[in-house]
């Protein structure tokens, strides 16, 4: 039960996929990895051109689904694809912030069991999956690790949309997919910048202004649905 | 307060919106950064970016091997009801400290424990993790803060009113970051007192003898 999330294994991933053929079809299903290599000069363009696969993009709504699947009907076997997946991972991540190998098992529990607690609260067109998860868990290190209090802002009252739009999270979950790839061909040095200002090597003010990464689609698709959400509360 | 969103025109850096989805901040510049996203969308979406970055930089990890039992022990954890986080916080009373603010803060501007600091300038520290600290600050209105440098970073977010400096004007919801090259005296808008939430990571330093001895007394 504990294989990593291969969606085509996935027996609840169908539900959603069959619905959005259509939108999938659109999505270039052009290899990613290989064609792009590590030319510092040509860095920009090089994030303008990267693709999203279909694959890349279908893996990550099959998390979606999982997380509605336990949301919905408690399904372990959804929250077991999730756990295999994403666990040993959350537990990397603590472990780099500096968690001794036993603290970050108890805290990857916790987190995962918090995924299961809090599946009612995710919402896929305001967050992906991977960012709601490393969420929860930067909170849960910041509480057990550091030992503080964590200040969130207020919760905005997000509205009635029974479900949210599917556009909308299968649109997010492209960008993110394009996030990760980008960040993967960063030139090896920026990288290692960003990923010791997240585990928490490097203070504030050591962190880089520019990240060279491209977050603008995630900004402007976060703030129309901003836009939209206070324009329906007046 | 949601009216006043469209005028914000000073937001906060992008290595403070990074430091905040990495959860590497200081408890007290936390406090400013969740108080301004609380009144700022622009700030809201673009700190979605870096918890995105945060989660693909999690992705692009190593996995490590779990417990061989991680699973059936997050499932009984589960089963006996592990409780889920506490939620974000709601604004319970119309008052102008938002949220985030308000568990920190009991009261209300008249019914808080000011002290003041001299000059007619009011403060009340807030209690944080000792890495850096965050106080109130009630400037009357037309009245000026000493002159300052910093040493460190300090962020000022008005809550209220609006002050000046040599540089420019901050109104509510506007976030000042000030770095150790920074001289400045910021003085309260006529009109109403100024209320700021300030936090820095190093004690500021005043121009001049008698506030710098006037420092050692008040804290600031």
């Amino acid at each position: 039960m504990q294989r990593r999330g291969d969606p085509n294994r996935n027996p609840v991933r169908n539900r959603f996929m069959l619905s959005d053929n259509d939108t999938l079809a659109k999505v270039d299903a052009v290899p990613t990895t290989t064609a792009y290599g590590d030319d510092h000069g040509r860095r920009n363009r090089t994030v303008r051109n990267l693709k999203v696969t279909a694959e890349a993009t279908a893996k990550r709504m099959a998390w979606v689904s999982q997380i509605n699947a336990v949301r919905d009907s408690k399904d372990r076997a959804a929250f077991a694809e999730l756990f295999g997946y994403f666990a040993p991972r959350v537990k990397s991540f603590l472990m780099k912030s500096g968690a001794s190998p036993d603290l970050a098992e108890e805290c990857t529990q916790e987190v995962m069991a918090t995924l299961w607690n809090k599946a009612h609260m995710f919402d896929p067109a305001k967050a992906s999956v991977s960012t709601w998860i490393f969420t929860i868990a930067r909170n849960r290190k910041i509480d057990l690790l550091r030992k503080q209090r964590r200040p969130e802002p207020e919760d905005l009252p997000w509205g009635p949309e029974a479900s949210p739009d599917q556009a909308d999270a299968l649109g997010l979950a492209q960008e993110t997919e394009q996030l990760g790839q980008a960040l993967a061909t960063l030139p090896a040095e920026q990288r290692k910048l960003i990923e010791r200002a997240y585990f928490g090597e490097l203070s504030h003010s050591e962190i880089a202004a520019e990240t060279g990464l491209p977050l603008g689609t995630i900004k402007s698709r976060i703030r129309l649905a901003l836009d939209r959400l206070r324009h329906a509360m007046k | 307060m949601m009216n006043d969103m469209k005028q914000i025109k000073h937001h906060l850096t992008e290595p403070l919106l990074m430091g905040y989805a990495a959860g590497t901040l200081p408890e007290a510049f936390n406090l400013v950064v969740a108080t301004h996203i609380t009144m700022c969308d622009d700030c809201r979406a673009a700190l979605a970016g870096y918890d995105a970055v945060g989660g693909e930089i999690m992705l692009s990890n190593d996995a490590v091997t779990v417990a061989e039992d991680a699973l059936a022990a997050t499932m009984a954890m589960i089963d006996s009801g592990f409780g889920a986080e506490n939620p974000a916080p709601v604004r319970t009373q119309n008052t102008v400290f938002p949220g985030p603010l308000q568990d920190y803060v009991k009261g209300d501007l008249d019914n808080l424990k000011w002290r003041k600091v001299g000059g007619g300038v009011s403060q009340m520290v807030l209690k944080t993790s000792r890495d850096a600290s965050v106080r109130l600050l009630r400037i009357p209105a037309g009245t000026a803060m000493p002159d300052h440098g910093h040493r460190g970073t300090e962020l000022t977010l008005v809550l209220q009113g609006a002050f000046m400096d040599e540089h420019d004007r901050f109104g509510a919801g506007d976030v000042e970051v000030a770095n150790e090259d920074m001289h400045h005296t910021p003085v309260a808008e006529a009109g109403m007192d100024c209320i700021c939430l300030a936090a820095s990571d190093a004690p500021l330093r005043f121009n001049g003898i008698i506030p710098r001895l006037a420092q050692r007394f008040i804290g600031i």
